[in-house]
This record gives C-alpha cells, sequence and structure tokens, in this order.
C-alpha cells in the first residue's frame, strides 16, 4: 500500500467540492433567480407594431381628398456600422454633416445593439435615391410606414391633420396610443379619430444578436394582424372645393354649401387655406409654426368659429317667425320714412322706401320694416315683452342659432342669441322693451353667427322649414354606414306657407331688375339669395351674401363671407352664383373675366398689430363691433 | 502482452469509463447541432456544418481509441519520452509556423483542418511525468525530484504561455495534484489556495486593509500559539510571503497580464460593470443557462444559444445550450456524468499496480478536472473568461481526440492493470 494511499480522498474530495459548487451556481441561476429569463426574452422578442393604413377619406364623387403615402424611416444599429463616406451618405439623404453626427450620437447613446430611429419619414424619393446605395452603409435598413397625402392640396380646415401623440394623450387613453402612433389632432381627423385609425397589430418576433428576424415567437399565437382604418366618403364635392379655394385666394373668409335635402355639406372654405401636405412629413414642425403666425390665421377654421353679426340677412328669420306668430301677414304694409323711430331716437334705414309689403321688404332690405316688425314680436304680442322676447328668442333658435349645429368638426362655435334674462340683467329690471334692443331686428347687436348656421339658415329656407344637421361625412365605411344624428330631421316650426312671400323676395335680389345682387343672376337658373353688408369697425365692411338654387327643388345653399370686402353684392354675392353655377350646371356660363375679376383681387387687409395672433392662437372676430347697412 | 491475449483487451477495458465517455461525445454531438441549427437547411450529416464536422471527430475519435486499445501496453511508457519530445518540437513549432486564431498562436494548419499542439502536449506530459515519478519518488525533503518533476511540467507551460494560451497552460497547474498523491507536501496546495485568495483579496482591497488584516490576524494566531515555538518561525516567514505576494500581484496584474485577462478579472470580480464589452459573454452566457429554468427550453427550443447571444457557442461556451434547453435537470446530469468519470478514473488510477499506471491516471483525472471547473466556472460566472474547452462535449477535433487519447491510453493500461510494465 503506498504511503499516500489516503491522499486520494483529499482529491476526491476537491473534485466533489468543486461539482457541488458548480451545482449550487446552477441552482442559483436556473432556479432560484429568474431575472435571467427575462433578460432572455428582451434579448430575443421584439413586439413589432405594424401600423395599420389610416382610412382613405374621399369626396362625394368618390374622388380622393386624402389617402396614404409610402414613407421610410431609416434606422441604425451602430455597433453593425462600418466605416463609410459620410459625405455621400449625407448628400443622399439630403442631411448636413452636423445633422449626420447628431442623430449618430443620439443612437449610439439610446444602444449600440437596438435599431433606433435615424432620420424619420424619408420621402419615396429621397429615399429611392438611397436606397441604391443602401449597401454601402452597413447597419442601416429602413422601415416603411406610411403618412397622409392631399393629391389636390385642398380642404385643409376640413380635413385636419395628424401628429404624433403625446405623453398626455398617451396616459389618458389609458395605454391604448403608444410613442410613435399618429392620431388626429384637427378637423375630420379628428372627430374620426376612431374609425379612421384602424387597429395596430403586433407581431411578436424573435430576433439574433444582430437584431436580424428570426421567425414568429411560438409560431405567431400572440400575433396579431393590423386591421386598416374605415374609408369615409365626404359630402364634399371636389370641383366645387376647389373653385371655391381658388375665389377665395387672397381673402378672408368662408364659404359653406349645403345640400338642403340631407345636410351635406358640398363646400367648407375656410380663407387662408393652406396646403394640407405642409402638415405632413419632417418639415411640420417649422411649417406649423409659420402657420400659426401667420397674422391672417389660416389655423382658424372660420366657417364654424368665426361669429359675425348676421346682418341684412337675419330679416328672413324674422319676417319668417314674425308670420308664424301671426303678427304680421304677406300683406302687411309699413311705410318707410327713411327710418323706424322709437322713443326719440331713429334707427335709420338707407334710402325712404315708402309703402312696403313683405316681400319688397326683402327684396330692398328695408330696416324700417323689420324695426315695426320686431317691435310688434316683442311689445305687442299680448304678453309681457320679457316673456314675448323669450317665445321670439326660442323660434329664432329653432334655425340653430346661438346653439351647435353639432357638425362632425371639433371646436364648433355656438354663437350667440342672448336670451330674455340677459337683457334683464343688463338693464336691471324686466321693464325694457323693444326699444333698447331694435337692432335685432335687422341682424346687429348681440348676434353673432358661424358662416354655417348662415348656410344653414338658407338650407332651411331652401326646405321650408326644416334642415337636417349639416355635415362633412356621408357614407362611413364599405358598407356606406351614416350617423343617425345626421338623418334626423328638424322642423324649426314655421309653417310652409308663409315661406312663399320671403322667397319671392329673396328671387327678386338676384332676378328682377334693380335687385341688390343682380350682377350675380345665374342664366336658366333661379337663385334666391340675400345680401348683407356688415360694417366693421376696425376696418371696411364685412361682404356677406346667402343664396340657395334653384328656387323649385333646391340643391344648393350657400352662405359667403369675405371680410373686409364691402358691399354683398360685390364679392360674396358673385362668389356664391359662381359656385351655385358650377355646382347645378358643371360649368360657368358667364365670361371668364368675371371669374377672374374675382380671383385677381386681394382683398386681405394691411396686417396690424392687433392681427398679430394671440398666444393661445384663439381670435375673437365674431365680437367685433358692428353696425349693418343693408 | 504476457497474460492478456489481444482478443480479451475489449473485454477488460473499464465499459463504465467506456459509456460515460461515449454518453458525454452524444450530449456534445446533440448540443452543437442545437446550437447551430437552422431550420431552414437542418442536414443532420451536412459536413459543412460545426455538427457534420463533429460527427467525423467523434467517429475518429472512436477509431483512434479503438486504435490505442490495440497498441501494445509497453508503448505508452517506452516511448513517453519521444512523445514529449515530439510534442516539445511542436510547441516550438507552432510558435514559427502556426496559425493565429484569436490571439493564440496555437494550431498548425494540415489542410482544412488545425492541429493543437497543445492538445497532445497534455497526454505526453502526463506520461512522461508517470514514467518519471515511477522511477523516482517525491519524499518531503527531496527537492530535487520536486524541482524535476515540476521542470518536465513547467517546460510546454512556457512554450504554451508564449503562444500565449493561458488557458491551455493553466490545465497543466492541476497536475499539482499528481505531485500530491504522489507525496508532494499538502502545503503547495494550502498555499496554493490561499495565494489565489491572496490575489484575489489583493485587487479587490487596498494593499494596506490588507497587510494590517493579515499582520493582525497573525498576531492573533500567535498569541494563541505561545506554548508551541516550533510554529513560530514558519507563521512569520509565510507572513512575510503574503505580504510580497500582495505587493507581487500588482506587479503580475499589470505587467504580466494581457489587458483582456485584466479586464475579465475585473468583470468577475465585479468590479467593472460592462455588460456590452468584456462582460458580455459572461453576462450572455448566465443569460442562457439561466433562462432553462429546471427543466429546459427543450431541444432546438433554445434561442439565446442560437440565436448567436453566447459567443463560442459550440466550442468553449457549448454548455449554455445544456443549460438552456435542457435546463436544471439537464446541466445536472452532465455534471453528475463528469463527477462520476473523475472518481471512476481516481478509482481506476488507485487500482494499478503499476506507479506509472496511477500517476499517469491522476494525471488524466486531473487535466480532465481542470478543464471541467474551469469551463464550467467559466460559462456561469464563477472564474474569468478562460478559452478552454469542456472535454469531450466541446466542438475542435484537436481537443475531442486530446482527450481521447488521453483517457484510452489510461483504459489501455487499466486493461492491463495486472500485468507488469
Amino acid at each position: 500500500m503506498n504511503p499516500f494511499f489516503a491522499r486520494r480522498y483529499v482529491i476526491q474530495g476537491i473534485f466533489i467540492a468543486a461539482a457541488i459548487i458548480i451545482i449550487v451556481r446552477l441552482f442559483y441561476l436556473q432556479v432560484i433567480n429568474d431575472k435571467y429569463l427575462l433578460s432572455a426574452n428582451n434579448n430575443v422578442l421584439r413586439r413589432i407594431t405594424i401600423y395599420p393604413a389610416r382610412g382613405v377619406i374621399l369626396d362625394r364623387n368618390n374622388k380622393i381628398l386624402v389617402q396614404n403615402e409610402p414613407v421610410y424611416d431609416l434606422m441604425v444599429i451602430p455597433r453593425e456600422v462600418k466605416p463609410f463616406d459620410t459625405l455621400e451618405f449625407c448628400r443622399l439623404l439630403e442631411i448636413t454633416k452636423a445633422r449626420f453626427d447628431k442623430q449618430f450620437k443620439k443612437a449610439r447613446n439610446q444602444s449600440i445593439y437596438r435599431a433606433s430611429v435615424f432620420e424619420k419619414q424619408l420621402s419615396a424619393r429621397v429615399f429611392a435615391a438611397f436606397q441604391e446605395k443602401l449597401y454601402q452603409f452597413p447597419g442601416f435598413y429602413a422601415q416603411n410606414r406610411t403618412v397622409r397625402y392631399y393629391p389636390d392640396s385642398l380642404a385643409a380646415q376640413f380635413l385636419g391633420y395628424i401628429g404624433e401623440v403625446n405623453d398626455k394623450i398617451i396616459e389618458k387613453s389609458n395605454g391604448f396610443y403608444s410613442k410613435g402612433d399618429y392620431i388626429g389632432i384637427s378637423g375630420v381627423e379628428r372627430s374620426y379619430e376612431d374609425l379612421l385609425r384602424g387597429q395596430r397589430g403586433v407581431q411578436n418576433l424573435m430576433v439574433d444578436a444582430f437584431s436580424r428576424p428570426k421567425g414568429h415567437f411560438a409560431d405567431g399565437k400572440y400575433d396579431t394582424l393590423a386591421v386598416s382604418g374605415e374609408g369615409l366618403q365626404s359630402s364634399l364635392d371636389l370641383e366645387l372645393q376647389r373653385l371655391g379655394e381658388e375665389l377665395m385666394r387672397n381673402k378672408i373668409g368662408s364659404i359653406v354649401a349645403i345640400e338642403p335635402s340631407s345636410g351635406e355639406i358640398l363646400a367648407f372654405v375656410s380663407s387662408p387655406s393652406y396646403d394640407p401636405n405642409l402638415m405632413v412629413g419632417r418639415q411640420r414642425g417649422n411649417n406649423y409654426m409659420k402657420l400659426l403666425n401667420n397674422p391672417y390665421k389660416p389655423m382658424f377654421i372660420r366657417p364654424i368659429q368665426a361669429e359675425y353679426p348676421p346682418g341684412s340677412i337675419f330679416k328672413v328669420i324674422n319676417a319668417l317667425v314674425a308670420q308664424q306668430f301671426g303678427l304680421i301677414t304677406n300683406s302687411t304694409t309699413y311705410v318707410c320714412g327713411g327710418g323706424y323711430r322709437y322713443g326719440n331716437r331713429v334707427m335709420g334705414c338707407t334710402h325712404v322706401h315708402g309703402p312696403m309689403n313683405l316681400t319688397q321688404s326683402i327684396q330692398y332690405s328695408c330696416n324700417t320694416y323689420y324695426g315695426y316688425t320686431f317691435n310688434k314680436m316683442i311689445d305687442h304680442a299680448g304678453m309681457k315683452t320679457v316673456k314675448a322676447y323669450q317665445r321670439w328668442q326660442e323660434a329664432v333658435a329653432q334655425f340653430g342659432i346661438g346653439s351647435k349645429l353639432n357638425i362632425d368638426l371639433p371646436n364648433e362655435r355656438k354663437g350667440l342669441l342672448p336670451t330674455a334674462d340677459y337683457y334683464t340683467k343688463r338693464w336691471g329690471g324686466e321693464t325694457w322693451s323693444s326699444g333698447f334692443n331694435i337692432s335685432l331686428s335687422i341682424g346687429q347687436g348681440e348676434l353673432g353667427i358661424t358662416p354655417l348656421q348662415m348656410a344653414n339658415v338658407m338650407a332651411i329656407v331652401a326646405n321650408r322649414g326644416y334642415y337636417y344637421n349639416p355635415h362633412l361625412i356621408k357614407a362611413i365605411g364599405t358598407k356606406k354606414i351614416i350617423k343617425p344624428e345626421y338623418t334626423k330631421r328638424n322642423n324649426v316650426g314655421i309653417d310652409r306657407k308663409y315661406f312663399d312671400a320671403v322667397i319671392e323676395g329673396m328671387s327678386r335680389v338676384v332676378n328682377q331688375p334693380g335687385g341688390t345682387a343682380v350682377y350675380s343672376k345665374i342664366p336658366d337658373i333661379e337663385m334666391c339669395g340675400k345680401t348683407g353688408t356688415v360694417q366693421n369697425p376696425h376696418g371696411a365692411d364685412h361682404s356677406v351674401f346667402v343664396a340657395f338654387a334653384p328656387r323649385v327643388n333646391p340643391k344648393i345653399a350657400i352662405a359667403v363671407v369675405v371680410e373686409n370686402s364691402g358691399f354683398g353684392a360685390t364679392w360674396s354675392a358673385p362668389i356664391a352664383s359662381l359656385l351655385v353655377e358650377k355646382y347645378l350646371k358643371d360649368s360657368i356660363s358667364r365670361p371668364p373675366a368675371y371669374k377672374t375679376r374675382i380671383t385677381q383681387a386681394s382683398l386681405l387687409p394691411a396686417v396690424k398689430q392687433k392681427l398679430q395672433p394671440k398666444p393661445t392662437g384663439k381670435v375673437d372676430s365674431g365680437k367685433i363691433k358692428t353696425t349693418v347697412k343693408p | 502482452m504476457s497474460n492478456v491475449r489481444p482478443r480479451n483487451i475489449f473485454f477488460n477495458v473499464d465499459r463504465v469509463s467506456l459509456y460515460i465517455f461515449l454518453a458525454l461525445c452524444l450530449i456534445g454531438w446533440i448540443n452543437i447541432y442545437a446550437a447551430v441549427y437552422d431550420p431552414e437547411k437542418a442536414n443532420a450529416f451536412d459536413l459543412g456544418t460545426n455538427y457534420g464536422k463533429q460527427l467525423i471527430f467523434i467517429i475518429t475519435a472512436c477509431l483512434l481509441g479503438t486504435f490505442i486499445l490495440l497498441l501494445d501496453v509497453k508503448i505508452f511508457s517506452t516511448f513517453s519520452p519521444l512523445f514529449y519530445l515530439v510534442s516539445l518540437f511542436l510547441l516550438m513549432l507552432v510558435l514559427v509556423i502556426g496559425r493565429n486564431v484569436g490571439g493564440n498562436q496555437a494550431w498548425i494548419p494540415i489542410g482544412s483542418f488545425r492541429l493543437q499542439p497543445s492538445e497532445f502536449a497534455k497526454f505526453s506530459t502526463c506520461l512522461v511525468l508517470a514514467q518519471y515519478l515511477s522511477t523516482s519518488t517525491i519524499k518531503n525533503k527531496s527537492w530535487k525530484t520536486t524541482l524535476q518533476a515540476g521542470a518536465i511540467i513547467g517546460i510546454p507551460v512556457v512554450l504554451i504561455l508564449m503562444q500565449p494560451d493561458v488557458g491551455s497552460a493553466l490545465t497543466f497547474a492541476s497536475l499539482i495534484f499528481v505531485l500530491y498523491r504522489e507525496g508532494l507536501s499538502g502545503y503547495f496546495l494550502i498555499f496554493g489556495f490561499l495565494g489565489i485568495v491572496l490575489f484575489i483579496l489583493s485587487l479587490l482591497l487596498s494593499k494596506l486593509i490588507l497587510i494590517s488584516g493579515i499582520v493582525l490576524l497573525i498576531g492573533l494566531i500567535l498569541t494563541q500559539l505561545r506554548n508551541r515555538k516550533q510554529w513560530i518561525r514558519p507563521i512569520i516567514l509565510s507572513t512575510i510571503g503574503s505580504i510580497l505576494f500582495i505587493f507581487s500581484v500588482d506587479f503580475t496584474y499589470n505587467n504580466i497580464l494581457k489587458p483582456h485577462h485584466r479586464n475579465r478579472i475585473d468583470v468577475l470580480l465585479g468590479k467593472v460593470e460592462d455588460l456590452r464589452g468584456e462582460g458580455y459573454n459572461v453576462n450572455q452566457s448566465k443569460i442562457a443557462i439561466g433562462s432553462g429554468r429546471i427543466f429546459g427550453k427543450g431541444f432546438l427550443q433554445g434561442t439565446q444559444t442560437k440565436y448567436d447571444f453566447v459567443p463560442e457557442q459550440s466550442t468553449d461556451f457549448i454548455f449554455c445550450t445544456v443549460g438552456e434547453e435542457w435546463g436544471f435537470i439537464g446541466s445536472i446530469v452532465v455534471v453528475g456524468l463528469y463527477l462520476f468519470l473523475l472518481l471512476r478514473i481516481i478509482f481506476i488510477a488507485e487500482r494499478q499496480r503499476s506507479t506509472f499506471s496511477r500517476v499517469y491516471g491522476y494525471g488524466v483525472a486531473s487535466i480532465l478536472f481542470c478543464h471541467f471547473a474551469l469551463n464550467l466556472g467559466m460559462t456561469m460566472g464563477l472564474v474569468p473568461v478562460i478559452g478552454i474547452p469542456l472535454p469531450f462535449i466541446s466542438y475542435g477535433g484537436s481537443s475531442l481526440w486530446g482527450f481521447t487519447v488521453l483517457l484510452f491510453i489510461l483504459l489501455r493500461l487499466d486493461a492491463n492493470r495486472m500485468g507488469i510494465i
């Protein structure tokens, strides 16, 4: 027996001890500590969001208003980048070397193993040139996405725009949105966000150490497909919209055209407008600031946010309401001596009209007639003034004035129609009478009406007593669903027969020689309209014209407001007549000069300090004090 | 060959070791297959892939083993000096004509394969050590014998360090177990162990704290040992020695070790957190093993190794695949197989009648143990990253053949254990 035989046990002991240490370590790694499993999943699993294509929006004739265009996010995995010609790279991407350095540093700081966005939203044009050379730049690859594209650059305020969600939205959405998602911020994009956005898909990819995809986790059991957003068909007529925007070029104002039989909005022009494509892509931030700082406020959606005293066009409503109350008839005649006298004051009229019946009062826009009429409705209605005013106010409110019409756009303003309480409070008791607010008779004073409400009033007159809530989207998705609230008929509480005299007066405005808008008479079409010229203490008068056509079986109701442009008949009425003719006949019969006089006119007011945008971006042109001329 | 006829050779071979050898080869092949598995081109016999090549290596290793079993048993002792000299020659040759792979000039290219002389130096050194110790014996005070045995081990170590392949060189250090078994003072083991502890402590703690700690400890021991004066001198000497050692650590660390060695040690000791640089391998390796949990992800279901998160996944880090796909259970089986093999080899060694065979057997056990402990320790983050393979499992012809020769010479000697060499 070897004298050192016992030493075998020492050596065996060392072997066994080492094995035990290893097993204990294994037990710790594999059984006790579960952070390694998480790390392994982090290593391998990539949750890839599949962004759905946003819904396409068509016009009423299935022409595309907004579609999706592919763009490319250039991604980089810093670790895989090999030396390359940076100057060539920058030239191809159209970026500066400084930008390159900054972006590359940013990516490196995020992770050198993981892919991060190097440059967002490269256009197809830039990317096409870059792609040919992509093999020269290992570590870079492209990921495609879609952005909005507006082939005709029209209807910016109507369509609105989308933008990346911010932290506040993410938090509020309870996890629905996540970083990198886009959301509708204004216009239809916002009001129909739920439908347009579609449903995101998820792919659980397994990737290798170089982030190369190696297949789907669990054979795609947890993957979901992206569902494209619903397509929307808008009620807009692309050609009418195009003509409207062309006519409003270099002018401030609005055009709203409505199909009376459905409430569908045919044209929705807010001027000045902007190219909606500016709100897409890499320059969006800059463009947005430029638009925001533009003194003419292109971001202000005038058709639903600008409130004006309606002026003479309000006489139409008073004529109808007074008839419905039984206080005047179509043969009621008042003599205009050049003004309406109340107490020791006079509300002037432009002319001495002499005796006026109802139709003539509309035709000639006689202030005196409506002074008497209003006086009768408020002071001689067989009830207390407050009660009578309340009845009047409620009747007017039926026309959609002073309340939102619930158009399918965000941020609609309701306008202004004071209640009886307002005057009671203002005059310190119920002892006031029509003399205190006689300007309401001619659409002046404490009244604010949006162009949309003006157009809607015309739709009501065209329909002789009812309207559908004006809306911009006529059908949703492939099934052409229409929102139920837009199929509900709203009666305004005026009997059909009371419209005849008013409509006759409106027809004469356009069609009878001597009418205020006879210059805007359309050959072969009997358009009924009413001019308004709204005095504006801050500048030139606002030109207003409302109309519907044809007189029998009307197809279009329209309101045109051109700010600071003078008489309604000068600008607004011709613009409306061109649009009406275009819509009804699909061509314009009047000589080109008729149109070019308008398109070439620049009626932008000089920029004054007060026009500079306030930090909030809100505008209160509706509160501009105005007086009214016929 | 006097009393064992050739037809009995296979009958006399230690079956247990043979089965464990085959089991480890098979486990190795399965896991190499899983590590480089690509569902698009899965062909177990594709010779262009690692697992295809490994299959060839395993078959040739078996042939090689059979060949060794058929050799005359006397060859090993008689020609051991020759083998040793050839190994040394190859180790020198590789420094001249070798191919540099991964910073180590350790490979001699032969056709499409590469030969690693250090693998062959292992068994030849064991053989010549056995030959030497079977003629002399290490006694407590026989410094000459100890030094000569140390020189036999030291020469290939120096040559290998010139490549410089620290991992392979380290495995020769394990031959200290052989010397210990043959009579080397146990203090060498204790001092070796204390040396490692001091090395680590001196990297972690400041010298002042460490030295005052040692002085305090020694002072405490001395007060307890007042009556035994014969202890005082060695203790004081070893104290001075350890203080000198502490100062030498800085020198070794900064001047002898290469930067990547220093980094690996720093990472292991937690002095730097570098999960993307030097720490990447070990971190990914731990993730792969740890993510296997108790039962593993299943064959071919591992993701960390297959998707290249773990580097060197079929060679040095092959155990990651075992850990990931077969879990704690599978890992224990592999560790158990190794432990069983090591104990079996010691058992075999101890049953030899000749000192030559016994010494050789301990040499085999020591070298296998060193690879087993350092490789697994490395994949689990217990020891610094040292590039040495896991015997019989890691991919690679040279290492598989080297270990096969190492083991089968022992089996051949054992089959003839009743004979006299």
